[in-house]
Formats: C-alpha cells, sequence, structure tokens
C-alpha cells in the first residue's frame, strides 16, 4: 500500500482538496456569502504558523534540546494577549491605507519609501529562503521515508542530478499548484479568500494527523502515558532531557528564544499576512486571542511522548520520529496520515509565504524598476493590470527555485529547527521598524533604513554565515578561530559573548544594532512632511477620525485618472472606483472635467492595493499637476486633531452642566409659579374669610344704630352675635399670625418636659363643656405609666384640643363618639384622637393639612358653611414639626372614623 | 479606548503570563518528580492552559465600555 505511486496519488488528491476548497471560498466570496468570516476560521489560518517545522521539528527539537521547543509556541500566546490592541491598530491601518504587505506597511509608515520597500523585500526573500527550504525537506524526506521504510532516508537523498532530485520536482509541482491558486484573480488588490479557507483546512487536518500519531503512539505502543514515563525515567541517558540543562544556553537561552519567537509570530511575512491583510473583521481578533493558543496547546501537548517513545525506539532522526514510529510498527494507514498532516503543514507555509513574498517582489522590486522606464508612460494602449499577475507568477517561481537551491546546497548541514530559528532571527529584524513605527512618532526613513540593514548585517554574520561553514562552504576556523583568527569577532561569540545559545547571541545583538541605529538616526536626521503625516495617521490609527481626511489638493482631469487606473488595474476595477463614489455617467479617457480630492484619493488608494503605497505615489504624481499633496494642512488638521477633541470633549461637558442647570432653573421656575399661585389664593381665602365675620359684625351694628324700634331681645341677641363674630375675628387674626411665625421660623417655643398623659387629660378637661353642648361623648384611654415629651405645654395643648375640636366636629350625628388614646411605639409617645364619622378617604389623607382644605371641600360640596378657618390643622402640623414630632391622619382603629395621631419623642424625664 | 478595562486585563494578564513562563519562577520547578524525570513540562503545560483559560473568560465577557 506504501508504494511511490499510492503516496502520489493521495498526495496529489489533497492538493486537488485543497484547490477545489479554494475555489469554494472564491466564489462565495465573490457572492459576498464568505466563509472565512468567523473568529475560528481567522485563528485557524494564523496556525499557519504551524509548519512541518511544528510536525517533524519540534519532536526533534524536543528529543534533543527538552523543552526549548515549547517556547516558539509560547511567544505567539503573549503576541496574541497583546493582539486585541496591537494587531487590531495594524489591521485598521492596513485597511484604511490598502496596504498588501509587511514590507508595504513599513514603506508606508516611514513615508511612503521606496528604499525600505526594496530592503524589507530583499531581507524577507533571503531571511525566509532557508525556511521555504526545510518545508521542501519535510517533504521530500517524508515522502523517501513513507515509499522507502527502513532505508535510510539520506541514502534515498544522496546527491543526484536535480533532474532527479525529488525536492526539484515538490519545488515545481508547488510552484504551479500556488500559481493556479493563488494568482487566479484579475484585480490583485483583493485578499485571498479562498486561500485563507484552504490554509485553515489545513490547519484541521495537520491538528488531527498530529495527535492521531500522538495517540497511536501513548495508548497503542504503550498502555498510557504512565508507562511511557515510567520506561523513560528506567534509562538513565533520558532522565535529564526534560530539564531546563537540556535547553540551549540555559535561562538564557530560554528567554532568547521567548523573545524571539515572540517578534516573528508578527513579523514574519507570511504572518503578517494572514494575521493582517487576510483579516476580515478585526473583531475577530478578539476570540482569536484564546483559541488560536489553545490551538498550539493542542498540538503540541504530543509532542514530549513521541519524542520520548521515539528515544526509547533509538533508531533514526529525531525529526522523523512521527513518521518512523508508526512505520516501525508495521501500520499503513497511520503513516499515510502523518504524512499528508505533514504535507498539510509545509504546503499551507510555502503557499502563504510564497503569496505574500512574490506580492512584495512584484511590488516593491519589479514595479518601482518599471515605472522609471519612460517608455511605460508614454504608451497608453499598454495595459499593464495583466503583467501584474505575470510579475507574480514568475516570482513565486523563483522564490520556489530558490528554496530549493538553498535545500540542495547547505540544507543537509541543519535540522529542522535550526533552520526555522535562522528565519525567525532575520523576520524578527522588521520588529523594531514595525512595533516602534507604531507606537513612536519620531522614527524616520533613514534611521529605520539604518536600523534595518545593520540589523541584518549583523543576523548574516552572527547566523548565516556560520551556517555556511558549518555546511563546508566555508573554512570552518571562521567559527572556531574568528575571520583571520581574531578571536573577538568569532561570529557566535561577538566581542567574546561566549556561553550563550547562538540564537539568543545573535538575536541580542542584531537587535542592538537595529533599534540602536533606528533611533539614534532618527533623533538626528529630520522628517520629511510625508514622513510626518504618515508617523501621525499610523500611531494615532485607532482613533476614529484620523483616516478620512482627503490628502489631495492637487489638479487633473478624471480622464487622465481613468485612464491610469485602467492602465494598472484593468476595466473592471476602474469601473468600480469611478461608480462608488456615485458618478452615473461611464467614465471615458475624453472626460477633462477635473477630478475631485476624493476621487484622486480612492484612485491612490485603489492603486496602492494593486503596487504598493511608494509606487501608487510615484503614479499619482505623474499625472496630478501643482502642489499634490498639501501635506502642511493635513498636519496641522492631525496635531489640531487630539486639542480640538480636548475642547471639544470639555464644551460637551459644559453644555450638559449648562442643560442640566436650565433643567433645575426650568423646575425652580415652576415652583415659584405655584407658591405664587398659592400666595395669591391664600390671600383671596384670608380676605374671604376676615370678610365674613367682618360683614356680620358690620351688618348688625347698622341694624342697632339705624332701628331704634329694635326689641331688648333682639338687641342682645344681635350684640351676643356680633361678640362671637369680632371673637371668631381675633381668632382667625390669631391663627393667620401663628401660620406666618411658623411659616416664616419665627415661632418661638418655651420647650420643657411635659407629661403627655397630664396634658391629654387637662386639653379634655378644658373641652368638656364644648363637647357637652354638642351631645359628644369623649372617652380617654391613658397608659398607666407617665409618658413624658418634651414640648411648649401651651401649644402642644393648642393642637390637641384642635384636634378635639375636630372631631367633634365630624362624628356621627347619631351616638357622636370620639376616643382619645396614648400609646408608646419604640422610643415614641402617640397621641390619637379618633372620631366615629365618616373617615377621610386615603388621597384626601394628606390634603386635610393644606391651607383652606376644608373650605374648598365644603364649596365644591353643598357650600354651607365651614365648621371652621381650615387653618388649625396646617398650624398644628407646623408646631408638632417644630416640636421634631409628626402629625397625620390614618384610618381609624377603634371606632372606624378619621384618627389624627401626634407622635412624639420619649425623653426621660 | 484608553483605559478600557479589557485592555488593562490583557497587559495584566500578559505581565502574568511572563512570569510564568520565565526565570526564576521557572526555576522552582525545574526539579525530579516522582518518576525521576523534571516536572517542568508538567508545570510550563498547566500554567500555558490557565493563562489561555484567563484570556479566554477576559476576551469573552462583554467590556463595560
Amino acid at each position: 500500500m506504501r508504494t511511490e505511486w499510492v503516496s502520489l496519488a493521495v498526495g496529489f488528491s489533497y492538493l486537488g482538496i485543497l484547490f477545489l476548497i479554494a475555489a469554494w471560498g472564491d466564489k462565495r466570496s465573490i457572492q459576498g456569502r464568505s466563509i472565512i468570516n468567523s473568529p475560528l476560521v481567522y485563528a485557524l489560518s494564523i496556525a499557519v504558523y504551524c509548519t512541518a517545522w511544528t510536525f517533524y521539528g519540534s519532536v526533534g527539537r524536543a528529543a534533543e534540546t527538552g523543552l526549548s521547543f515549547l517556547l516558539v509556541y509560547l511567544g505567539p500566546t503573549l503576541a496574541m494577549l497583546l493582539g486585541w490592541f496591537m494587531i487590531r491598530k495594524m489591521i485598521r491601518i492596513s485597511r484604511a491605507q490598502k496596504i498588501t504587505s509587511i514590507a508595504d506597511f513599513i514603506s508606508a509608515r516611514y513615508g511612503k519609501s521606496t528604499r525600505l520597500g526594496v530592503l524589507v523585500t530583499l531581507i524577507a526573500v533571503i531571511g525566509v529562503m532557508p525556511y521555504i527550504a526545510l518545508q521542501l525537506k519535510a517533504i521530500t524526506i517524508s515522502h523517501a521515508l513513507l515509499t522507502g521504510y527502513p532505508l535510510e532516508p539520506t541514502q534515498a537523498l544522496a546527491t543526484k542530478a536535480f533532474l532527479f532530485d525529488k525536492s526539484f520536482w515538490v519545488a515545481i509541482v508547488l510552484a504551479v499548484f500556488i500559481i493556479l491558486f493563488g494568482t487566479r484573480h484579475l484585480d490583485a488588490s483583493e485578499r485571498h479568500e479562498g486561500m485563507v479557507a484552504a490554509i485553515a483546512f489545513e490547519s484541521i487536518v495537520k491538528l488531527l494527523a498530529f495527535l492521531a500519531a500522538g495517540i497511536f503512539v501513548v495508548f497503542w505502543l504503550y498502555q498510557g502515558p504512565m508507562d511511557l514515563f515510567e520506561q523513560a525515567a528506567s534509562r538513565t541517558d533520558l532522565v535529564g532531557t526534560l530539564g531546563l540543562d537540556a535547553v540551549p544556553g540555559g535561562a538564557v537561552g530560554w528567554v532568547g528564544t521567548l523573545i524571539l519567537s515572540t517578534l516573528a509570530f508578527i513579523t514574519l511575512p507570511r504572518q503578517f499576512q494572514v494575521l493582517v491583510i487576510e483579516n476580515v473583521d478585526e473583531r475577530h481578533v478578539k476570540r482569536a486571542g484564546w483559541i488560536f493558543p489553545l490551538y498550539l496547546f493542542a498540538i503540541n501537548i504530543m509532542v514530549i511522548p513521541i519524542a520520548l517513545a521515539g528515544l526509547l525506539m533509538g533508531d533514526g532522526s529525531p525529526d522523523d520520529y512521527v513518521l518512523t514510529l508508526p512505520l516501525a510498527a508495521g501500520l499503513d494507514a497511520l503513516p499515510l496520515f502523518v504524512f499528508i498532516g505533514g504535507l498539510s503543514a509545509a504546503t499551507g507555509m510555502v503557499i502563504v509565504e510564497t503569496i505574500a513574498l512574490s506580492t512584495m517582489v512584484s511590488n516593491h522590486l519589479v514595479m518601482p524598476v518599471l515605472l522609471r522606464w519612460k517608455w511605460l508612460h508614454l504608451d497608453p494602449a499598454l495595459n499593464l493590470s495583466g503583467w501584474l499577475l505575470g510579475i507574480r507568477r514568475v516570482a513565486i517561481l523563483l522564490i520556489l527555485l530558490l528554496g530549493y537551491l538553498y535545500h540542495a546546497l547547505i540544507g543537509e548541514s541543519y535540522t529542522l529547527v535550526t533552520t526555522g530559528l535562522v528565519s525567525f532571527a532575520a523576520a524578527s529584524q522588521f520588529a523594531p521598524a514595525l512595533l516602534l513605527g507604531l507606537y513612536w512618532r519620531g522614527g524616520n526613513a533613514k534611521g529605520t533604513a539604518a536600523g534595518l540593514v545593520g540589523g541584518f548585517i549583523v543576523w548574516g554574520y552572527t547566523l548565516l554565515l556560520p551556517g555556511f561553514a558549518l555546511s563546508g562552504w566555508l573554512d570552518s576556523s571562521l567559527i572556531n578561530q574568528g575571520p583571520w583568527g581574531i578571536a573577538w569577532l568569532k561570529p557566535y561569540a561577538l566581542f567574546g559573548l561566549e556561553g550563550w545559545d547562538i540564537y539568543a547571541h545573535a538575536l541580542f545583538w542584531s537587535l542592538l544594532v537595529n533599534i540602536g541605529l533606528l533611533v539614534g538616526v532618527s533623533l538626528f536626521s529630520r522628517q520629511s512632511n510625508l514622513e510626518q503625516t504618515q508617523a501621525a495617521l499610523f500611531t494615532e490609527a485607532l482613533r476614529p477620525d484620523v483616516m478620512q481626511t482627503p490628502l489631495w489638493l492637487g489638479q487633473t482631469t478624471k480622464g487622465e485618472l481613468y485612464q491610469l487606473a485602467n492602465r494598472y488595474l484593468g476595466k473592471v476595477a476602474t469601473l468600480k472606483i469611478f461608480t462608488q463614489l456615485g458618478s452615473t455617467e461611464s467614465p471615458s479617457a475624453a472626460d477633462d472635467t477635473p477630478a475631485s480630492p476624493t476621487l484622486i484619493a480612492h484612485t491612490e488608494k485603489a492603486l496602492t492595493g494593486a503596487l504598493g503605497s511608494a509606487s501608487a505615489r510615484v503614479l499619482i504624481n505623474s499625472v496630478v499637476r501643482g502642489e499634490a499633496l498639501d501635506i502642511e494642512a493635513v498636519l496641522s488638521i492631525l496635531d489640531t486633531t487630539s486639542q480640538a477633541l480636548e475642547y471639544n470633549k470639555r464644551l460637551e461637558q459644559k453644555s450638559t452642566e449648562l442643560a442640566q442647570i436650565g433643567e433645575e432653573l426650568r423646575g425652580a421656575n415652576v415652583r415659584l409659579r405655584e407658591l405664587d399661585k398659592l400666595k395669591d389664593e391664600f390671600v383671596a381665602m384670608v380676605s374671604h374669610e376676615l370678610r365674613t365675620p367682618l360683614t356680620s359684625i358690620r351688618a348688625f351694628a347698622e341694624i342697632l344704630r339705624d332701628s331704634p324700634e329694635v326689641s331688648p331681645e333682639q338687641k342682645s341677641h344681635f350684640l351676643d352675635v356680633i361678640v362671637k363674630e369680632s371673637e371668631r375675628l381675633s381668632r382667625l387674626i390669631e391663627e393667620i399670625l401663628d401660620l406666618a411665625r411658623l411659616e416664616s421660623g419665627r415661632m418661638r417655643l418655651d420647650l420643657k418636659p411635659v407629661n403627655l398623659s397630664e396634658l391629654a387629660k387637662d386639653s379634655a378637661d378644658a373641652i368638656t363643656q364644648l363637647y357637652d353642648d354638642r351631645q359628644v361623648a369623649l372617652k380617654l384611654l391613658l397608659p398607666a405609666e407617665e409618658a413624658w415629651v418634651k414640648a411648649d405645654p401651651d401649644r402642644l395643648q393648642q393642637v390637641v384640643i384642635n384636634l378635639l375640636d375636630n372631631a367633634s366636629k365630624f362624628t356621627s350625628p347619631e351616638d357622636a363618639r370620639v376616643v382619645m388614646t396614648i400609646s408608646s411605639k419604640t422610643n415614641r409617645w402617640l397621641l390619637a384622637v379618633e372620631d366615629n364619622g365618616t373617615g377621610i378617604v386615603t388621597e384626601e389623607r394628606d390634603k386635610v393639612f393644606e391651607k383652606f382644605h376644608q373650605i374648598q371641600q365644603h364649596k365644591d360640596a353643598s357650600g354651607s358653611r365651614p365648621k371652621g378657618s381650615g387653618l388649625g390643622l396646617p398650624i398644628s402640623r407646623g408646631i408638632i414639626t417644630h416640636h421634631q414630632g409628626l402629625l397625620y391622619a390614618e384610618a381609624g382603629q377603634v371606632l372606624k372614623g378619621a384618627r389624627f395621631v401626634i407622635e412624639l419623642p420619649t425623653i426621660q424625664p | 479606548m484608553k483605559g478600557s478595562p479589557t485592555r488593562s486585563r490583557l497587559v495584566g494578564l500578559t505581565l502574568l503570563a511572563l512570569v510564568l513562563f520565565l526565570p526564576p519562577i521557572l526555576l522552582l520547578f525545574d526539579r525530579p518528580g516522582s518518576l525521576g524525570l523534571s516536572i517542568l513540562p508538567v508545570y510550563v503545560f498547566s500554567a500555558w492552559l490557565v493563562i489561555i483559560l484567563l484570556a479566554a473568560w477576559v476576551l469573552e465577557r462583554k467590556d463595560e465600555n
């Protein structure tokens, strides 16, 4: 079953499935029903991070250097934790500026510099080459093992002419596949949705394959993990494999590799592609922030068991244990599945990496050169959009062939993991430019270029060159004695820094030089205006208002823009730009109406998407006349924006405060009006009340004056009435005065301890006559003990008498009864007066304490004379309130009529 | 955006991860277990899982802002 043909058929079928998934993804994307619009797919696409290096190399590294393999996955976990603001910021910038790659991003950040684009592209291509070589090597070796086991794989790979070398054919097949797969669009600026879907699928396949191999090892070859670990522990030579001592460079090596992998996770061209460029929705970063680390966790959980089992088997290269363990057990299907898993890991990496690199090569190496050739501008009939795809296809082929060359010439001298870390260190050189550029406005193109060149040279000297020496290309004395015997120039121990692991060593020196030059040169050189603008746009990217400013103020015609766009983007994309802005007439080259700044900005963005920002700027400059870009204006806008925002915020605060105050004023005004109305009513009432007795006094007095014939009985009756009405009048005036005193707070109380029971009895005595006259029965229910309160006895008696008086007026006409009770409630004495009348309805209970309430009620009801002035209860309540007590009405408890209660605080006599 | 609770929590979580994954805490666990093998892998994997679960908790809860 493991014949050459079977494995080839399975391998090609797998590629076919990938192709179908990609085609499906693209189709759905065109229909607007994206299949990759989910955080899960996003997280799985980021898992392109796990290459053949993870799949085969982790086990190899675990077998040789213990836990250090894990650092490569702990780093990305850290990066993803910070992703929610760091990666999201990059995504937002890239979307606003139509960034196509990490080279484009760095070039755009530092003033759309062509030079930086070239530099980053070159470093990326050279630095990533070993990594691609590694994937080719992994595919070739795994295939050789699958078909030739137990033949020694190096035997199968022995030096052959390249036409017979399988790696060469693997490279060619992959190149063709990627060309078919990744560059099918005519509009080269679109995202590759189909590719992302296929990559996510590959991530599932490789995870399942690796877990299958792990489960097979733990539960088939051994009786569970304990059995495996016990057997490993019984071997003295394996006891030390899992400790920190096995890690190269010990603690320093540990920290160095952790930093290295954190940085490389973001700066590797393919990671930047899937993390930033292919992201559909920045909200996906949030959930991917824990799903992706969980994926890494899952794919690593079986590494140590497989490594231990491989070491116990003790046969073959540690890099191949994943495959050789099931092969040695004589299985058929599992090795094939594992091979597919490794293939998916390798192809996923190669696909994304070459697409990212080819975009960079075409946009930043080839296009700038082409744009400088005048004849291209002179021939308007030439359509360049087709060229772009052509350039990319050639670039893909070349990159893979370079990868093959690297593999064929030096690949054998390194294990898989070592090769991968060399690439990591190269990619890390982008980190200062990228991350400082996100948060520090001061960095400029000169400094960044110096930093990149410096860091790259140090990387080449401390990692790449010694690699050549190890493979026999250079004399190994370079490593042992240093060049020309100069010991402090030894590549693995620069300036005498010995005892570090080579990656921590290279990372330290290269980043030191890189950051030092970037910051140092930036501080001592000037930024151009465009650099300042871009720096501001990048560092302030998370502020919502920043990206919308149209930058172009120069002049050109619509026709010229149309021609330009048409030449580089093709007809369909050009039409899209023009119709997006709501232009109804179809654009044509002959249109000589002036183009709006927005249209110019849109065209530049679209060109950026296809060609990179630096080239797009050159092109736009070629058709726009006048000062093309009013950077001064933009800069001042950006710089004042933060101030304006601050002012805005304060203004907003002030205006809410003002609105609040206005609201309060309005409320106060309403209350004042009410009070004013009440005052008018009160005056009207009082006048009315005063006039009534006065009128009758005057009337009777006039009768007495004008009619001498009145009988003496009548005369005395009239005089009685006059006296009574005068009394009523003076009582009324007294009450009004009381009320005025209460309301103005001028009432003076002569407070002293008073026995409430005593006071109640006195009041009852005082009113006996009245009750007898009205034929009302009064009953007192007083407590045995003395009820001491602090009060002004006269005023309090006035209140009690008033209550008793009122009660007697509202009793039931037959069998009129009133009860006065005193009871205690937590620290308070309650004096209640209750009648057996009809009572007061609940909603009226508080209104009876309003001034003249009673009068109003009676006027409404029958118009008959009121039984009182209507001031008694408000005055009573005022007095009790001045005693720190309460006066209220409630439902009767004993006689079921109205019940008025006075509550006063208890005191000790 | 500045000072949002999720942002501060994530920064805190990253610092916690750094403390857990780096010496000297790491050195505490580099000692032989009952079988004679170092228990460091058990520690690193457990700490890693804890960090991931905490991240899931922080990222999935609704931001109060």
